[in-house]
């Protein structure tokens, strides 16, 4: 499979360089070359430290990531050509950084699952991780704006050579405190409260830590203007609490939590405004706002079915295009065929992390992997959502294809995480009948079910 | 807790099919919209970054696309813009494209099939697709000549030069014109001010090309039809006697045909066939249609390409028609080329040609010969025979008599040593108060013709209700022979 992502990245790295006239020689072979050896230590080291993780996703991360190189090399080459058009010195390209990022990265994702060997450790630091986690999201907003703000957004913390985002972090950070929280703290949601309509309420003070989510990720969108991050993090809290709960109420009172806070906010921030604009209309603001909208819709529409080819189009008309709107170069130049594959690729790495949530024998392994998993599905589903105006836009990077470090590192931590889970969902059981059964040592973390 | 896990699942595979489903929307459904919009510049940098082929006549780049340095990398250039517009057509980016440059697309642009191997080894080597070049059959000399003698005198109308033998278009002017440069504009505002002057009425339309795409009454030059036709079907001889009455009334109608100036035709009570076209008398036309029958006249016009759909060389030719003919008096209008009968200019220069080329009608073509980008010939163009119009005889005793209306004919611009066989025509337009539209078509040498012409000057030119053929198309038309015979020698 590794093999295989290799080849097509390759491919796709030479497309690029024939359709943008570069002279296509060995070194390309051997980019190709050294991208396999990057991910097959990746592969060997997960074959040796979780056997039996599941062989699927490692694959799907590798093309991805492949492929958001060979994007960021093509965008490279567009901003060279235009530097040369206009007499300007040719730009320090993006994907030297990135192949740094994306090695660091691999290294990261060998090293945790060298630490982390069983993922039920990680639910004796819940509390840790919650606390850490709030403080790298709340850290940049109480930073001054020098080193926390870049294009409006106070969400950076700038160190001299690179700056990262410390709310992907925090992402998963916050999400080992939630799955372990819910753990231990679950029963106290299924109590029941109060009849309203037909449907069981919980009761109030059972509401505190629902309201307490909801309160941070609207205090961090208030504080650093970071939509998308928000809105993430309130999809992921909301789910996790559903599945701990399997109460749908909890879904109702958070999606009118999430209505009431969304007019509140409209109501409050312009940025928030003009975003809606763009969206229900971006040619009405085309100078604008709706830009850059606009410009990814022309972009997927002059790609149609098929694409105009691996640098072939020009996706370097839309403004910020090697992070938020990356999916846009592969709906332009790979059409929707392209674009399809990579929405399946994503969907195979998504599913397969809800398998190993349901195959795994501990309460806090379904949640974590549920949560890992789900973050990855509903963070594409917000920036692919955003690019093609299905859904405002919000701002937040296509995992493994954007460009950025934070993200990418963030992102290489939860497969690693994911890998663990799914290391320990397909451990041979120990007895011989189909059933997977708890060995005796985990029968603390199961629960009864309560339908 | 495995439903609520399965339920996830199934809420993110949905989320999946959403994004999906609004990409088919968007890539598929709305794609066009969006291709074409004309704030997508994509469309239109991926055009001009092709090296769009040349369009060439005798060695000259009539349209050439010129490396800008600039992110829209190629502009398209026209030579003499106006004057070669009808030989050349447009290339806009937000209008399409018109003409040859329509016609010719698939090799201009790289597309063609004849250009796939050469296509395959550009991608191979890592060289841009590059477009093929079009050497067209139009001599600039004899197109400078017949653009300059309508324009120099502010006419509407249209010369078509075309080589007898071959079927080559020399020449092919229409009036007024436009520049294709202000189309090929990379500002959008010229672009379309542009395309607003060079289609309105106002401006009489300069963006049509009169000589393929309009179609007037031909008037008298349409006796030369009505001839091949009486010749042919045996109906006469040169020497048949018709009338020669100043003016006759029309077959079971009221209505009176009277000749040019009320003129007798000649000075007998009749006068030969001959006699009857060197004079362009309309009565003798009127009685010898009517003699000849529509039957025959229409197969004889037919076999002249008159009626032809869809004609396209590669430039569309609109069909010139003989119109309905009810009746008999009808037939005697139509005979003199008067009433439904409308011809393009083009199709007036075949049927002269034909003539010139013993009765074999050539097809009429534009291009030459298909370059490679490197200018190595692909494919060139064969002379190619439509159909056998008439028989060499008839066409021998068609051309004396046009040698004989050529000595008639006044205007001037008359050839020393050249002798050129013609015919005028002073088309009316169904209302005394309008000027007619005047027609010339000749070829020359006579005995040995290398060039025939047609030319058409709208509303009498600067001569008004007094205009004929002779005195405002022909000097037009000789203009074009001279230059036409000169650039053979």
């Amino acid at each position: 499979m590794l093999t295989f992502a290799a080849v097509v990245v390759t491919t796709a790295l030479v497309l690029v360089e024939v359709n943008q006239e570069q002279e296509v020689s060995r070194t390309l072979l051997y980019y190709g070359a050294a991208y396999l050896g990057l991910f097959a230590t990746g592969h060997i080291a997960v074959r040796m430290l979780a056997p039996y993780a599941d062989p699927l996703i490692l694959p799907c991360v590798a093309l991805l990531n492949g492929l958001g190189l060979v994007l960021i090399h093509r965008l490279d080459l567009a901003g060279a050509a235009e530097a040369t058009a206009v007499g300007e010195p040719i730009p320090e390209g993006l994907v030297p950084r990135q192949i740094a990022w994306t090695t660091v990265a691999l290294l990261l994702f060998i090293g945790l699952l060298v630490l982390v060997r069983d993922h039920r450790m990680l639910a004796r630091y819940g509390y840790t991780c919650g606390l850490v986690g709030l403080g790298l999201l709340a850290l940049p907003g109480l930073l001054p704006s020098a080193i926390s703000e870049v294009n409006g957004a106070k969400i950076w913390l700038k160190f001299g050579l690179f700056s990262i985002q410390p709310a992907e972090f925090s992402k998963i950070l916050l999400m080992i405190f939630f799955a372990a929280f819910l753990v231990t703290k679950r029963d106290l949601f299924t109590t029941a409260g109060r009849t309203v309509l037909g449907m069981e309420l919980p009761r109030a003070r059972d509401l505190a830590p629902l309201l307490v989510a909801w309160g941070l990720s609207l205090g961090v969108l208030v504080l650093e203007k970071d939509l998308g991050t928000s809105l993430l993090f309130f999809g992921i809290v909301l789910v996790l609490v559903y599945i701990a709960t399997q109460r749908v109420a909890w879904l109702v009172i958070g999606m009118s939590f999430f209505v009431g806070g969304a007019v509140l906010a409209y109501q409050l921030f312009g940025h928030l405004q003009s975003r809606v604009t763009a969206w229900l209309d971006p040619f009405s603001d085309y100078d604008g706002a709706g830009y850059q909208i606009a410009q990814s819709l022309f972009g997927f529409g002059t790609g149609g079915l098929f694409g105009t080819g691996l640098g072939a189009g020009r996706p370097d008309l839309i403004p910020e295009v090697e992070t938020d709107f990356i999916t846009a170069v592969i709906g332009e130049e790979l059409g929707f065929v392209g674009f399809a594959a990579v929405l399946f690729t994503y969907l195979l790495l998504v599913m397969r992390g809800m398998r190993s949530a349901l195959a795994v024998r501990d309460t806090f392994g379904k949640l974590l992997a549920a949560g890992l998993a789900f973050t990855v599905g509903l963070q594409v589903f917000i920036v692919v959502g955003g690019v093609t105006k299905l859904i405002p836009l919000t701002g937040l990077t296509a995992p493994f294809l954007s460009y950025g470090g934070s993200s990418l590192l963030a992102n290489y931590i939860l497969v690693a995480l994911l890998l663990r889970i799914s290391d320990a969902s397909r451990q041979p059981a120990p007895t011989t009948t189909g059933r997977p059964q708890a060995p005796l040592a985990e029968a603390h973390t199961e629960m009864v079910r309560r339908e | 807790m495995n439903t609520p896990l399965r339920k996830v699942a199934l809420a993110l595979m949905a989320m999946v099919v959403l994004l999906l489903g609004n990409a088919t929307y968007i890539q598929v459904f709305a794609a066009d919209d969006y291709r074409a919009d004309p704030r997508n510049r994509r469309v239109l940098l991926n055009e001009y970054s092709r090296e769009r082929g040349q369009l060439i006549a005798d060695g000259l780049p009539l349209a050439s696309s010129v490396p800008t340095g600039g992110e829209l990398q190629f502009h398209r250039r026209y030579l003499a813009g106006p004057q070669n517009a009808p030989m050349t057509g447009y290339y806009s980016l937000r209008y399409g494209s018109g003409g040859i440059e329509n016609a010719m697309d698939p090799v201009l642009n790289g597309s063609d099939g004849r250009l796939f191997v050469r296509r395959l080894s550009d991608l191979i080597t890592g060289r841009d697709p590059r477009g093929g070049h079009v050497e067209l059959s139009a001599d600039p000399a004899v197109q400078q000549v017949a653009f300059e003698e309508l324009a120099s005198r502010d006419y509407s109308g249209a010369a078509v030069a075309l080589r007898p033998d071959t079927g080559e278009v020399l020449a092919m002017a229409s009036t007024p014109s436009y520049d294709p440069n202000r189309l090929a504009s990379f500002d959008a505002e010229t672009q379309s001010q542009a395309w607003g002057d060079f289609t309105s009425d106002e401006n009489d339309l300069p963006l049509t090309n009169r000589a393929t795409s309009s179609s007037y009454p031909p008037g008298s030059t349409f006796k030369l039809v009505t001839t091949a036709a009486a010749l042919e079907s045996g109906t006469a001889t040169p020497d048949t006697q018709l009338t020669a009455a100043p003016t006759i009334t029309l077959e079971d109608t009221a209505t009176e045909l009277a000749n040019f100036g009320n003129n007798r035709c000649g000075s007998g009570e009749t006068a030969p066939l001959t006699e009857a076209l060197a004079s362009s008398c309309n009565t003798a036309f009127a009685q010898l249609a009517a003699m000849t029958g529509e039957e025959a006249l229409r197969a004889q016009a037919e076999r002249l390409g008159i009626g032809q759909q869809d004609q396209r060389i590669p430039v569309r030719v609109a069909p010139s028609t003989v119109g309905e003919i009810p009746d008999t008096a009808a037939l005697q209008v139509s005979g003199i080329g008067q009433r439904d009968v409308a011809l393009t200019p083009l199709q007036n220069a075949v049927i002269a040609a034909t003539i010139a080329n013993d009765g074999a009608r050539m097809t009429p073509e534009m291009v030459d010969t298909i370059l490679a980008p490197d200018f190595s010939v692909i494919d060139e163009f064969e002379p190619n025979q439509a159909a056998e119009a008439m028989s060499p005889q008839t066409a021998e005793a068609v051309t004396d008599m046009m040698i004989a209306s050529e000595e008639n004919t006044s205007g001037g611009g008359k050839i020393s040593g050249v002798t050129i066989a013609s015919k005028t025509g002073t088309a009316e337009r169904g209302n005394a108060d309008l000027a007619p539209h005047v027609w010339y078509v000749a070829f020359a040498p006579a005995e040995d013709p290398r060039v025939a012409v047609a030319v058409v000057v709208e509303d009498g030119g600067d001569e008004g209700l007094d205009a004929t053929g002779g005195s405002v198309a022909s000097p037009i038309g000789r203009a074009v022979i001279a230059a036409a015979l000169q650039g053979d020698q």
